[in-house]
């Protein structure tokens, strides 16, 4: 669609400008504020330049949870894009049969995250959970408030139970864009299953997929609310991710200068990231276009 | 377009075996707490078994007679209500101009708008419980509902204009030719005309609300707590009621569960934010 | 390349049919000759599509049997009936580049390099897009990803039958007529059988060597584009093809009289055994418009000028009739009459055409 040049267009953006720079601009200037500033209480600040920074660059504590998070990060992406392409493939292309399961799928995203943690951390108990006490039954070793590969390895199947479905949503409203022809025609050509997925179907899923991965990126990354109920960071801090630590330095420990160097360091990775996801989004569409 | 129903779509060499393997994986954790929240805390912690042999539902009275419960429930839902209009009403002008006009920085603001979605709650907790207390809306439904609309808002922007591009520009030349000034075309055959669109972002301003902790924790402590604050401190608590904790919890999955029904042809158009 | 031949098929999407109407395809026995270019002409509904659908294996007829050459595919899928499809919308794989695109039914059938890279390069002149088989398909134009969904379908020499599924339907009007020029072309250079479905009469017209029209799950003529238009076997064809189409007249018959509304016409044929409702039906073309007295009187609402003739536009027994005038002739206010060229006139029977006796 052409659009013509209104600058008073900009009226009409007002109240958002407003809003979000109430919710947003305010808060972030408080924590760019703490940032290159000490305090000895009394509400007495002096500056401090960027040594909060250089202390959060070099800080092992922040690195570990960098890492874990990065690791968590992949992990889940590895595990949650290509099951939510396969899962999308499985799914009916219409009918009643469609519309349940499109229901059932959409519902873990639609619990409340700290439920998420709740069911999750019922559910893998080995006294009262059903799959913690089937795995135990099975003489597996295993407990997730104890054994660091059991919480890493419960958080992530909690993960993929939560937000594969998203993924899988994506792909199958990609996959329903495409027309019938393209199959009648991949059937004329002979096409094997594998070809289909590879030059007609992953094609025109490729828009979509980006936004999942986009969305899984941020989100994981973010990730605050589940661990924190299911394994509340540990065992030890096996499983504190970086909002977790964040959290724990700003409230828990109330380091404000720090926590807020570690904050604008952290937002700023992920815009980072996203900007390159955005950037690579766009170059797609045009390509389409 | 060729309408004839279709023989063997490649659709046919899925498995609806594996779908059903999926469908059992996500619903066998919802299960067991819907199993838990019919048990009384004596069974759950006594016997294991699949089904509750004495079905309770005294878990589900204990929430609807206790106060502390039942208002964090009518707590939550106030601040999603009220977010998901305020997110509305700011948002669908904004959307509309950025989907009709180009104006100075446009592209900019849009890209600014975005990156608040991105931005970790985590972060923005404690800058707000500042600036919430400084200006006495601590521990207010509508300050969890104004930073929500962090979220929110940048989401509605973006699933709106989405829907609105859909909507061609003719329509408005001719409404203002008919004589309608801006307000009555925007409220009368405008709005009319992106009703799933609004639909759609009105779902996910109330499923982001809804679903988040970290925030609303943070934000409120006793006359605004929500639901989700009032199941981890109880959590915390020493003796964990188990049987109440996973009736609550059954109570905070069904909204959502009632509210995609009527969406869910519509979710993953508002997942990728209206780009499918 | 093959015969193609339908034995009392039928289909019905309703699982179990009780009248005509619960049929997509009424029975149809017909036999597609081999090499040779048909069209499917209809209006949207009448059954065309599903018709192509069975030939590609798209559907499964509920009734009879479909052969190519003989040999049963009634239950076979579209990968063993070896026949090519151009869709109504390009259909091309966007990732690959306009050779990989030509060359991929052929290394699915595990033909050898060197034979792919000759028929690659054939197709490629034939259908001219040699100068751009190295880019990718998907920023071409609409026209020439349909040239390539073509390509891919000509590419095997063996294939029974090339299925063209109103494929010029997103095609500009100038490249309609290049498109459509070069596959008449492409089929006398070739042979394939070619079946071209379309609701448009002139695609049909100037493509088809034969030309199949249907109406409400029906075929109600199957023909030579002239004979369609000189002996329309049904009131519908003669309506539908023609511009305007044919004007139909209730008429009473005795012999070789025919008594139309307030005058009576002399047939160069005898009638006997008529019943049910009868019609005459005469193409504006074979119509002439004289001066009062010289035919039967009808009432002018309006002319058009049209690009070479005149149509004019009359009542006559509170119907609307077309006539075509020659562009020269010049129409006066006198001139509300009407006489018909007898040879061309043809009678309907429930719609039907009937033939007479020779006098």
């Amino acid at each position: 669609m052409k659009k013509t040049v209104n600058q008073k267009a900009w009226f009409l953006v007002l109240p958002v400008l407003l809003l979000v720079g109430f919710s947003a601009v305010i808060p972030l200037m408080t924590v760019v504020n703490y940032s290159i500033q000490d305090t000895f209480g009394n509400n007495q600040f002096f500056p401090v330049g960027l040594e909060w920074f250089e202390e959060i660059l070099h800080s092992e504590r922040i690195h570990d949870a960098l890492g874990r998070q990065v690791l968590f990060t992949s992990i889940i992406m590895a595990i949650e894009i290509p099951l939510g392409i396969y899962i999308a493939l499985q799914m009916p292309k219409s009918g009643i049969w469609a519309s349940v399961c499109l229901v059932l799928i959409s519902l873990p995203l639609l619990i409340p995250w700290n439920v998420v943690g709740t069911i999750w951390q019922i559910f893998a108990r080995t006294d009262i959970g059903l799959l913690g006490h089937t795995v135990a039954a099975m003489g597996i070793d295993y407990n997730y408030s104890q054994d660091i590969l059991s919480a890493w390895i419960t958080i992530i199947v909690m993960d993929v139970w939560h937000w594969t479905s998203l993924v899988v949503l994506l792909c199958y409203a990609g996959l329903q864009s495409i027309p019938s022809a393209y199959y009648q025609a991949a059937k004329i050509d002979q096409a094997s299953r594998w070809n289909v997925f590879r030059y007609i179907e992953l094609p025109k899923m490729m828009g979509v997929l980006l936004i999942a991965a986009l969305l899984r990126f941020m989100d994981s990354f973010m990730i605050y609310t589940e661990p924190m109920v299911l394994t509340g960071g540990g065992p030890g801090n096996a499983t504190t991710f970086l909002s977790i630590d964040l959290v724990k330095m700003a409230i828990g420990q109330f380091d404000l200068g720090p926590a807020a160097a570690f904050s604008l360091m952290y937002f700023l990775v992920i815009l980072l990231v996203s900007w390159v996801f955005f950037t690579v989004m766009s170059n797609i569409d045009k390509e389409e276009g | 377009m060729n309408n004839a129903p279709v023989k063997k779509g490649f659709f046919s060499s899925k498995s609806p075996a594996i779908m059903l393997l999926y469908i059992i994986f996500l619903m066998l954790p919802i299960y067991w707490l819907l199993n838990m929240s019919l048990k009384t805390n004596q069974e759950i912690l006594g016997t294991f078994s699949m089904f509750p042999n004495d079905i309770t539902f005294d878990n589900y009275i204990v929430i609807f007679t206790d106060p502390d419960w039942y208002w964090g429930y009518i707590n939550s839902m106030t601040y999603v209500v009220m977010n998901t209009l305020i997110s509305l009403g700011v948002a669908l002008p904004a959307a509309y101009a950025f989907s009709r006009y180009r104006f100075l920085g446009d592209k900019h603001l849009f890209f600014w708008l975005l990156t608040n979605r991105m931005a970790p709650p985590a972060v923005f907790a404690l800058p707000f419980f500042q600036l919430y207390s400084s200006v006495g809306l601590f521990d207010t439904h509508i300050a969890v509902a104004l930073a929500h609309t962090l979220f929110n808002v940048p989401l509605t922007v973006w699933i709106l204009e989405g829907f609105m591009k859909g909507v061609p520009k003719e329509i408005d030349e001719t409404a203002y030719v008919d004589g309608f000034s801006f307000f009555g075309f925007f409220t009368k055959i405008f709005t009319p005309m992106i009703a799933s669109g609004i639909g759609v972002a009105a779902f996910f301003c109330f499923m982001f609300s809804w679903v988040e902790l970290l925030l609303s924790r943070t934000l409120t402590a006793v006359d605004a707590k929500s639901i989700a604050a009032t199941m981890t401190k109880t959590v915390s608590a020493s003796g964990v009621d188990w049987g109440v904790l996973s009736a609550a919890g059954i109570l905070t999955i069904l909204p959502g569960a009632i509210v995609i029904y009527f969406v869910r042809h519509h979710i993953a158009k508002g997942l990728s934010l209206g780009r499918v | 390349m093959a015969r193609i031949t339908l034995s009392k098929l039928a289909h019905s999407y309703v699982k179990d049919p009780k009248s005509d109407k619960d049929y997509a395809l009424r029975e149809l026995n017909h036999e597609w000759e081999d090499g040779a270019a048909y069209a499917l002409l209809g209006p949207s509904g009448c059954g065309k599509s599903t018709l192509l659908n069975i030939i590609s294996g798209i559907v499964t007829p509920s009734h009879g049997r479909i052969l190519f050459d003989d040999i049963d595919v009634t239950f076979e899928d579209t990968t063993d009936r070896n026949i090519a499809q151009v869709f109504q919308f390009p259909v091309v794989y966007d990732t690959m580049t306009v050779q990989q695109n030509l060359e991929f039914p052929l290394k699915n059938r595990g033909k050898d390099a060197k034979y792919i890279a000759q028929r690659v390069a054939s197709i490629a002149r034939s259908i001219q897009v040699e100068d751009i088989l190295h880019k990718k398909a998907r920023g071409l134009s609409a026209d020439q990803k349909q040239k390539i969904s073509l390509g891919r379908g000509m590419v095997r020499e063996d294939v029974n039958a090339i299925l063209f599924d109103e494929p010029l339907t997103v095609i500009d009007p100038h490249m309609k007529w290049e498109l459509r020029t070069q596959l008449k072309a492409l089929h006398k250079e070739l042979k394939h059988t070619m079946i071209f479905v379309t609701h448009d009469q002139t695609e049909a017209l100037t493509f088809a060597d034969k030309v199949v029209v249907m109406n409400v799950g029906e075929v109600v003529q199957i023909g030579t584009p002239q004979e369609l238009f000189e002996k329309p076997a049904h009131t519908f064809v003669g309506y539908f093809i023609g511009s305007p189409g044919m004007n139909i007249l209730d008429v009473e018959i005795s012999g070789n009289q025919a008594k139309l509304f307030d005058a009576n016409v002399e047939l160069t044929q005898n009638y006997s055994g008529l019943k049910g409702k009868l019609e005459l039906g005469i193409r504006p073309e074979f119509m002439t418009l004289c001066e009062e007295g010289q035919g039967i009187k009808i009432e002018i609402t309006r002319i058009e000028d049209v690009a070479h003739h005149k149509i004019v536009r009359a009542r006559y027994d509170n119907k609307d009739i077309n006539i075509i005038v020659q562009e020269d002739v010049v129409i006066t206010k006198t001139m509300n009459n009407m006489t018909f060229d007898m040879s061309k006139v043809n009678i309907y029977e429930n719609s039907w055409l009937v033939e007479g006796e020779k006098i």
